[in-house]
């Protein structure tokens, strides 16, 4: 067990732990923030999405030794953010979620979408999306509302 | 499933009876103690409906969100008939209690379709109910008969302009006689029902705030991950568990009983140190004595078997003898993975003589029952809250309830300790309960007007319900046929005159179970490739072949196949190298014809659109039957995307994880979808299963008119 600084949505956190433990569960069950999906663990759904410095990363994949002095941003931090919130606000007026279990990834995803790209074509937003599954299949209403999101800002 | 319905325990008078309690015991557990009588043992408060002094309006639902939008549904039906102000409106999830039991099937549970349908009216007579109570409370005090008064966004005006909100009326509300009829408004009246609502629980799950049963933290809970013998049913011969225990956070380790076979738990303070254990577990596995399956032999036998009659489920004028079949076809189809996003959990803390739990489940009732069972309790002493989910797709209610028995058989090792079981998302994948595999064999004759003289059908696979002895088997299985193996074929819309449909319900070692629209997601890909292929050979247009096919008293497959006949004229604009196809179907009620415009990319099929006509009586929610559409027809996708297979070889499951067994991203989804609905005054019926079943013919349908080629082997790995 190893004691981690964390810099989590802008405030100082820490965490002891195994240092083989993923970010994802020091996120989940370390820091109470359970808006971070597990998925599948091994990177194939996205639900885990979160920002390493601005980077959308899949949280099941770095192990919390590793994260160092980067900025962590999840889905309780990312309404701070104008894209952020921006881009929850176009997710819920085209009522996008269904059970919503994988949309904190989805969220996390298009907003590193819309901060590298103001208005991505819709080949490239399916690109950029195509990695986040959705076993709902609210990917029609997803497409809608990152092209909303874009327009909005 | 829709037969259960047949079944029911609860009669529609006792129904009434207790929904008149449960109106006077929300009203009175509002007022005097708002949340102190829920939480403790046996049953709840039996409410539906909260109204607190400043006006906000809680509405209870009976059954789990796990997606399809029942959360918002319901309180809309209610919210109407009580003309609440919406903004005013939250919703909650109602533990298992009788109260909360389907008023049709006698149980609470989410399935067949039948949330919206079954409790419409339910949810209706208790907001009309409740607002009966609210308007002889204002008449009473103003002096005036309640007929002067009226009711608008949760305000009770009357004469010489007195008005008094619902807020300030509640409290002596709660002390009227609860009405036993009320008038119901009609639906011209409506002021929710009918319009787009955007759903209740929409913002929660867009900034994290939504919690699902994975996500539950309660004071002292453990982490419990169990290691699954690699063969069902095969058991733990010994272990070594030195390695596991040298984990920090480890905190047990025991040979566990599973519902086939045994496992090892490992129960941890968290996720990471539970599953870094259970790697480090040493197995030793006896799997002799258990069956183990092979899907390249269950193939090849199934082909063999599917060449003869077997057990007839129906016989229609004489299609046994069929001199020269016009088209003799056999299909394969996979096992099925649900694999919703959120993994399977269940928590259990056993108290000695009660216990409480935190379920994800579709199947309340079974649930708290097994619960009981594996502790040696009655039900009443186990209190179980239901979870938002992440999906269920039919994997949240399992016939034989096996994830919260063995949730409880952790738990009764660890009195006083809630016990999160994880599945792990390897767990999920290998474990089973799939969507069962199966061949079809079908011969068919056609006359000279290309359309069918006689069909003969044989379908073998595994029932998932024959012979389990569950109550409602014996509406489901008769004379020795699962209805949930041959629907779709057995009430197909056509004019067949001649038709004999048999099915050979194989006993395999590999858990199967529903998996959204059931039986349908096979029946219905054949009934309509082989349409779409007779259609071609009489070169009839698709929609006007069925059309002219479909038998008079298929009312709602003609309405739909109209509207989407008239919605479909994008269809004489193809691009170079589509394709158009078609298929429709019916599940509790609802009929969809869907049509869609698909190329090839990367020898993968493209769907570049689709297009949803269906007619499903009064639309609740247009905006959540839309969203149902995207979704059955995205779900429905799994059986052809190239990684929608379990394969199995010698009893282990080839697939591991979301890698190996890859429902549809994206990209293999349509790019847009439009839904059109009939417009209807009758009784809503279901959608949350009924688009599943059409998309994938549609689609191969599509690319037999690119390519020439029928598709009859799922997954679809070359084209």
């Amino acid at each position: 067990m190893k004691t981690y600084q964390l810099r989590v949505n802008g405030e100082a956190k820490s965490a002891t732990v195994d240092p083989s433990t993923p970010l994802l569960w020091v996120l989940r069950e370390g820091l109470a923030l359970t808006g971070t999906k597990y998925g599948c663990g091994i990177g194939a759904c996205g639900a885990c999405t979160v920002h390493l410095d601005g980077v959308a990363t899949r949280s099941c994949l770095v192990p919390v030794a590793l994260v160092g002095d980067r900025a962590i941003t999840t889905i309780e931090g990312i309404g701070k953010d104008a894209v952020g919130a921006a881009v929850q606000g176009a997710w819920v007026e085209t009522d996008v979620v269904q059970c919503g279990y994988c949309q904190s990834g989805q969220i996390m995803t298009a907003v590193a979408l819309l901060k590298s790209n103001r208005d991505p074509s819709d080949a490239e937003v399916e690109q950029s999306m195509g990695g986040n599954l959705c076993r709902c299949g609210t990917y029609v209403r997803i497409r809608a509302a990152v092209r909303a999101a874009a327009r909005s800002r | 499933m829709r037969p259960f319905r047949a079944a029911g325990g609860m009669s529609r008078r006792s129904f009434l009876r207790t929904s008149t309690a449960a109106a006077g015991g929300l009203l009175v557990a509002l007022y005097l103690e708002p949340s102190g009588r829920a939480g403790g043992p046996g049953a709840p408060p039996d409410a539906f409906v909260r109204i607190a002094p400043d006006g906000s309006v809680v509405i209870v639902v009976n059954r789990i969100e796990v997606g399809q939008g029942i959360h918002t549904a319901l309180p809309m039906i209610l919210a109407d008939e009580l003309d609440a102000d919406w903004s005013a409106v939250t919703a909650e999830l109602a533990p298992v209690a009788d109260v909360y039991k389907d008023p049709m099937l006698g149980m609470q549970m989410v399935g067949g379709s039948t949330s919206t349908a079954d409790s419409f009216t339910q949810y209706r007579e208790l907001g009309a109910k409740t607002r009966a109570m609210l308007v002889t409370t204002a008449a009473t005090r103003w002096g005036v008969g309640p007929g002067r008064c009226r009711t608008e966004k949760s305000v009770v005006y009357g004469p010489g302009g007195r008005s008094a909100t619902y807020g300030e009326l509640a409290a002596d509300a709660a002390r009227q006689p609860v009405p036993d009829r009320v008038p119901l408004k009609s639906p011209s009246e409506f002021r929710l029902i009918g319009t787009g609502v955007r759903r209740l629980d929409g913002r929660a799950k867009c900034n994290g705030s939504q919690k699902f049963g994975l996500d539950l933290a309660l004071p002292g809970m453990k982490t419990a991950l169990i290691a699954r013998p690699p063969v069902f049913g095969g058991k733990v011969r010994s272990f070594d568990a030195r390695s596991a225990r040298a984990i920090d956070g480890v905190k047990d380790i025991f040979e566990v009983p599973l519902v086939s076979g045994r496992g090892v738990a490992v129960v941890a303070d968290g996720f990471w140190p539970a599953k870094v254990a259970r790697d480090r577990l040493a197995l030793d596995w006896d799997v002799t004595g258990v069956e183990h399956a092979d899907t390249d032999a269950l193939r090849a036998a199934y082909k063999d078997k599917a060449k003869r009659t077997a057990t007839v489920a129906l016989a229609l004028g004489d299609a046994t003898a069929i001199d020269n079949p016009t088209i003799v076809a056999e299909y394969e189809f996979p096992f099925l993975a649900h694999a919703p996003m959120e993994p399977l959990n269940a928590v259990v803390r056993f108290d000695g003589d009660r216990a409480e739990a935190w379920i994800g489940s579709m199947a309340g009732t079974a649930d708290q029952a097994a619960i009981a069972q594996v502790l040696g309790l009655p039900p009443a002493k186990v209190t179980c809250h239901i979870e938002f989910a992440g999906g269920g797709f039919g994997r949240r209610g399992p016939l034989d309830c096996h994830l919260v028995r063995e949730a409880a058989a952790i738990a009764k090792q660890l009195p006083g300790t809630p016990v999160k079981l994880v599945w792990t998302r390897e767990d999920d994948i290998k474990g089973g309960y799939y969507r069962p595999m199966f061949v079809h064999r079908v011969q068919i004759a056609a006359g000279p007007d290309g359309k069918p003289s006689a069909w003969k059908h044989v379908i073998v696979g595994q029932s998932f319900m024959k012979d389990t002895g569950l109550p409602f088997e014996p509406y489901l299985v008769k004379d020795g046929v699962d209805s949930l193996v041959v629907e779709g074929t057995v009430n197909n819309p056509y004019a067949i005159p001649n038709i004999h449909v048999s099915t050979d319900q194989t006993k395999v070692n590999v858990p199967v179970l529903s998996w959204r629209s059931i039986g349908y997601t096979h029946n219905t890909f054949v009934v309509e490739t082989m349409i779409d292929e007779l259609a071609a050979r009489a070169k009839i247009d698709p929609i006007a072949y069925r059309l002219g096919l479909f038998k008079p008293d298929a009312k709602r497959f003609i309405s739909s196949m109209k509207l989407l006949r008239d919605n479909t004229a994008w269809r004489t604009s193809l691009g170079a190298g589509h394709g158009f196809g078609v298929a429709c179907g019916m599940y509790n009620g609802t009929a969809i014809a869907c049509a869609v415009d698909v190329s090839i990319e990367d020898g993968r099929p493209r769907i570049h659109r689709a297009t949803a006509a269906l007619d499903c009586g009064l639309a609740v929610n247009p905006l959540t039957i839309e969203a149902q559409v995207h979704s059955g027809f995205v779900f429905g996708l799994t059986q052809i995307v190239a990684g929608g297979a379990i394969t199995i070889k010698d009893g282990i499951v080839q697939q591991r994880n979301l890698d190996s067994f890859a429902p549809p991203y994206m990209a293999e989804t349509p790019v847009a979808i439009d839904v059109h609905i009939v417009p209807s005054g009758e009784a809503p019926t279901g959608m949350g299963e009924t688009p599943v079943p059409v998309i994938s013919p549609a689609v191969v349908n599509a690319l037999a008119a690119v390519t020439g080629k029928r598709y009859r082997t799922l997954p679809l790995v070359k084209l």
